[in-house]
């Protein structure tokens, strides 16, 4: 396979077959506490598709042109949190700065995104797959965002609709919530097998 | 002084009950969801993440309750997360080293630990207040409750997605195993189930 199509299938397979959200279980504290309404997710899914493409990248750097070169592997950790902490301050500032308004409405959930696994889950997970090229990590990155973005997304939508449904008291809230991503999992399930 | 001295033990019983039921991780404050759901496909994995959960949770409060006075404002956040991923890093390579096959099973999911929400929760919510003995006493709470909010979601999943515990059968041969509860949906479904049965409860007794 040339380089476009290995690209391409990594990109599908990261945002449909193994999306990080609904089969990895990645990302479920903002995935259940800024799904309520749709403008909030989307804002939650577009930062967390920044910090992820930026701290991919800057993590897939970091590991092989410093923390492997020298043998310093088990301090891979350490530095990868630091790398999202500094990350997820950048567009706190950024955010802060230019969108005030979404800033207010996001609250404690966007220095949350520092302890968002999504994030050092797919650092990891490029790390456990052996990615060794750098493309293919700042693809596979994006990809995880936009995943992310679109399972969040589909939650917000489904929620606003479930605030008119008929549900018994003792399953309001998040219980209801994991019961739908439940059947969200069950549903992208049907992708498995799309991608050999 | 003897006031509390006489309220000393009653505090130190209170904080090691709190994290069992009253503010148990998981069931009552949404907390650490991610392991939750992840490891809980059978009872082993889900007692081995317990077991790296209470390790991890009790030397990262050890530590952050020893320098609680050195502790700045605005680092307080990444100072924990650095203890937190130095105690991680220990926990993974014992792993590595004496369970291969489950740390292998486990996968991204020890490293993970450093994210979850309980330790950084009890770190600050706890730990950088408090002594060294009440922190020891609530990290050893909320890390059992945590343990055992996983092992009953294990052992749930692992007995009726193969009819086994601890890979014992332990269900009649008739039995015909729900193959989907060990995947992705089945943990959703049954913590699901699970926090409504607790507000159940909860609402029942109140």
């Amino acid at each position: 396979m040339d380089t476009l199509s290995i690209l391409l299938t990594g990109f599908i397979s990261i945002v449909i077959i193994n999306n990080l959200v609904l089969t990895k279980f990645l990302g479920i504290c903002p995935y259940l506490g800024v799904s309520s309404r749709i403008d909030m997710a989307f804002g939650m899914g577009l930062a967390v598709t920044f910090v992820v493409t930026l701290s991919g990248t800057l993590t897939w750097l970091i590991d092989h042109l410093i923390l492997i070169p020298i043998g310093l592997e088990v301090t891979r950790y350490v530095c990868f949190i630091l790398v999202i902490a500094g990350a997820v301050q950048l567009v706190e500032m950024y955010v802060r700065k230019f969108f005030p308004s979404l800033y207010e409405s996001f609250g404690i959930f966007l220095p949350l995104i520092t302890t968002n696994c999504a994030i050092l889950g797919l650092c990891l997970f490029i790390n456990l797959w052996g990615i060794d090229n750098l493309l293919e990590a700042v693809v596979l990155s994006f990809g995880a965002g936009i995943g992310f973005t679109m399972a969040i997304c589909i939650m917000a939508g489904i929620r606003e609709n479930l605030n008119i449904a008929d549900v018994p008291a003792c399953l309001k809230g998040a219980p209801i919530t994991l019961i739908t991503a439940g059947l969200l999992a069950l549903a992208f399930m049907g992708f498995a097998g799309m991608i050999r | 002084m003897t006031e509390t001295s006489d309220i000393k033990p009653k505090i130190y019983q209170q904080t090691f009950l709190a994290g069992l039921w009253r503010e148990n991780p998981v069931f009552r404050l949404l907390l650490g969801m991610c392991p939750t759901l992840a490891v809980t496909a059978a009872l082993k994995p889900a007692l081995t993440m317990g077991l790296c959960v209470i390790f991890v949770l009790v030397c990262s409060n050890i530590v952050v309750s020893l320098m609680r006075n050195l502790l700045k404002p605005h680092l307080r956040i990444l100072m924990f997360t650095l203890t937190i991923s130095t105690f991680v890093t220990i926990a993974d390579l014992f792993l590595k080293a004496y369970v291969p096959k489950m740390s292998e099973a486990l996968g991204p999911y020890v490293p993970l630990i450093i994210v979850n929400c309980i330790i950084i929760c009890r770190a600050e919510a706890c730990a950088s207040k408090n002594n060294l003995a009440v922190s020891i006493i609530d990290a050893l709470g909320m890390g059992l409750g945590f343990t055992f909010t996983l092992c009953v979601l294990g052992a749930i999943r692992e007995l009726l997605s193969t009819g086994k515990i601890f890979e014992i059968q332990m269900m009649p041969g008739a039995f015909v195993p729900w193959a989907a509860l060990s995947m992705p949906v089945g943990a959703f479904l049954t913590l699901g189930l699970l926090l409504g049965l607790v507000n159940q409860i909860t609402k029942t007794r109140s």
